[in-house]
């Protein structure tokens, strides 16, 4: 508040007054973001129109062949493919995590939180450790092959680990929760009411489903596939351990190109495509949820 | 932004240095000067000096710090990378990385010292550089060490699991192409280098070709070649021959003895069509302040009891000669590949910096690995 302000009167005066306590709320947020994610961000993505040295490190001469490279078939392959292993856990995660959100949504007030809290542990182990552990699962010598074995289901053990399959399950169960999640949200949001209603009028369990529970949850599915699908597609260690490296994702190109090759600009172009698809995505999303949550309760 | 560079900044916070890093112009493209030695002082008071050595871990012996302070009274801080390229990045962004020597592979000390960031190698500083086998003396990368001294030396092979093979392999064929039985069972490197090896040999040409109608012929073969892999694996793949995943596995020799450790019947092999020889070097670089002090600390790495620790700790050679004469014979007999001899080894191709081919390894590299 300045002092000029504070010799007007009326709305204008509060207005202003709100106006600077939100500034003043929002400062400190707004600064450690700046500081510490747009401004590194916005430099590294400042490279793409630099060459690489011959030795790494960046030459300061403009150039646009940076883009023409990251359209190469090569990377263009590895990006739908990418799309597809991100968008098969994410999909997945769609069909398994809704029907856990919905029944715990069920439960009764003291069962839920401990239902949410069980969905929530893994996060609070290493991320290596549980991919490490679905390796001893899943390989030939794993544990999963040895019980089938002596349980005379098969005779040779499955090739389960190091395929594309493998990459998919890891990423399906790093990412659950966070589907689950703000399905959960938007499902015990829902007024029950509106369901009896359905009901009362003569719709099937089905019906009712379709037409008043999906379309007022969808905000929350919408969510929860950004939430599993942005880290599936630039994740780079489950295609690597689970994948055995014969599974490339955009992710491990990207990790690539700035710890192997020490190629930063072609680096950072390949993470602007990236990050492009990803803001296409927000956009959509934040249109779907509009168009979606308008009339169902907030 | 480059004032924000100046050495002597280096107590910098971490999250600090991390924005500021980003921030200080990366000055790249090499100067073409030619690399000028300074003036060293061989009666300097090394007391007064202390050095920052950047290291992959455990590497050398874990109290080197102090038992080289007790030596000669310089100071020692150890760092570590985890790669080459790791490393790299530190030395060539152009800002002061504060280290003194660091550890690196042939081709790379080769590209800093064409940079001329590395001091050229004082050898009235170093008189241990007589302990060093004459093979060591002549590798490609850098002949008569000028700006390098070789730490540890080797090749690059097939492990395999004697038990679980009908017959030893003998060329790089046995893995590229695996019969019926072993598909599925073997395992390349993706490294860029050792993952184009194996297929640059078997169809006979040079580690370091940069021919690209060399170089279509040996992507085809490795992109044939994956469908039969298990994986690829840098890492672990002596772990996959212990637990029998797999049978049959490109490998460093010093890491086929991490399996022979567990199983005696893993074993090491040079195919018959050739192989590389890779050398880890140390070098100074030419930003240290602590010059002499680092030549000190190379000499103190080439007494025959430091440079031993490595060849019976990590199991790989040392080009060393009174040192691998400290390694105990049942050693060796337990790891055949310590008694590789220098010339041996030299029948291995040097690997050199491919220069601006490195990208078309790089992208074919992607191009093998995702192939489908």
């Amino acid at each position: 508040m300045t002092s000029s302000s504070m010799l007007r009167s009326g709305r204008g005066a509060s207005e202003r007054s709100a106006r600077t306590e939100r500034a003043s709320l929002l400062g400190p947020g707004l600064l450690y973001v700046t500081a510490f994610m747009a401004v590194p961000v916005l430099l590294v993505l400042s490279y793409v129109v630099f060459q690489r040295g011959r030795f790494g490190g960046i030459v300061y001469e403009f150039t646009l062949d940076n883009f023409s490279r990251a359209l190469a078939e090569t990377y263009r392959v590895v990006l739908v493919d990418s799309v597809i292993i991100a968008g098969a856990a994410t999909l997945l995660a769609l069909v398994i995590g809704y029907p856990v959100a919905y029944a715990i949504a069920q439960l009764p007030d003291r069962w839920r939180t401990i239902a949410l809290v069980l969905v929530v542990i893994p996060f609070w182990t290493n991320f290596l450790v549980r991919t490490y552990a679905w390796i001893v699962l899943l390989s030939s010598e794993g544990v999963v092959n040895r019980s089938l074995i002596s349980l005379g289901v098969i005779d040779d053990p499955l090739t389960m680990l190091y395929t594309r399959g493998a990459v998919v399950v890891g990423l399906l169960y790093a990412y659950l929760p966070l589907m689950i999640l703000p399905l959960y949200a938007s499902i015990t949001r829902l007024d029950p009411e509106l369901r009896e209603a359905a009901t009362n009028l003569g719709a099937s369990r089905l019906r009712t489903f379709r037409d008043i529970t999906w379309p007022l949850t969808l905000p929350g599915a919408i969510t929860g596939c950004i939430f599993v699908f942005v880290p599936s597609l630039g994740n780079f260690v489950i295609p690597e351990l689970l994948g055995g490296g014969k599974t490339v994702m955009i992710g491990n190109v990207v990790r690539d190109q700035f710890l192997k090759a020490r190629d930063w600009p072609f680096g950072a172009t390949l993470a602007l495509f990236l990050i492009v698809v990803l803001v296409l995505l927000f956009a959509l999303q934040s249109v779907l949820s509009r168009r979606y949550s308008t009339g169902g309760p907030r | 932004m480059k004032t924000l560079a100046r050495s002597g900044r280096r107590a910098l916070a971490g999250a600090a240095s991390v924005v500021l890093a980003l921030s200080v112009a990366a000055c790249g493209g090499g100067s073409d000067d030619e690399t000028s030695a300074d003036e060293l002082d061989a009666n300097a008071d090394l007391s007064q000096q202390s050095i920052v050595v950047s290291n992959w871990a455990d590497y050398m012996p874990a109290d080197i710090a102090d038992t080289f302070t007790a030596e000669t009274g310089a100071g020692m801080e150890v760092t570590t990378h985890a790669t080459n390229e790791e490393i790299m990045a530190k030395l060539t962004a152009g800002a002061d990385s504060g280290i003194d020597v660091a550890f690196v592979s042939g081709p790379f000390a080769q590209a800093l010292a064409e940079q001329g960031l590395v001091e050229p190698i004082h050898a009235d500083l170093v008189p241990n550089l007589e302990n060093l086998y004459p093979e060591a003396q002549e590798l490609s990368y850098d002949e008569g060490n000028e700006y390098s001294v070789p730490y540890a030396w080797g090749t690059t092979g097939i492990c395999y699991r004697e038990d679980l093979v009908d017959a030893a392999p003998t060329s790089w064929n046995d893995l590229l192409e695996p019969a019926p039985q072993y598909e599925g069972k073997v395992t390349m490197m993706a490294t860029d280098r050792w993952l184009m090896l194996p297929a640059q040999k078997a169809l006979g040409f040079s580690a370091n070709t940069t021919d690209e109608a060399e170089m279509e012929q040996v992507k085809d073969k490795l992109i044939a070649a994956k469908k039969t892999l298990l994986a690829y694996d840098d890492t672990t793949f002596y772990e996959r021959l212990i637990s029998g995943e797999a049978v049959m596995v490109e490998a460093w020799d010093g890491w086929c003895n991490y399996g022979t450790a567990e199983d005696p019947n893993i074993k090491f092999t040079v195919p018959e069509e050739g192989s590389d020889l890779w050398a880890d070097t140390m070098v100074i670089l030419k930003s240290s302040e602590n010059k002499e002090a680092a030549h000190a600390f190379i000499n103190y790495v080439l007494e025959p009891e430091t440079h031993a620790w490595a060849a019976e700790n990590i199991l790989y050679n040392v080009p060393n000669e009174p040192a691998m004469e400290l390694v105990p014979g049942e050693m060796k007999d337990q790891y055949p590949p310590l008694s590789l001899t220098p010339a041996e080894l030299l029948e291995g191709e040097p690997l050199v910096d491919l220069g601006e081919a490195a990208t078309t390894y790089t992208q074919m590299t992607t191009e093998i690995t995702s192939s489908k």
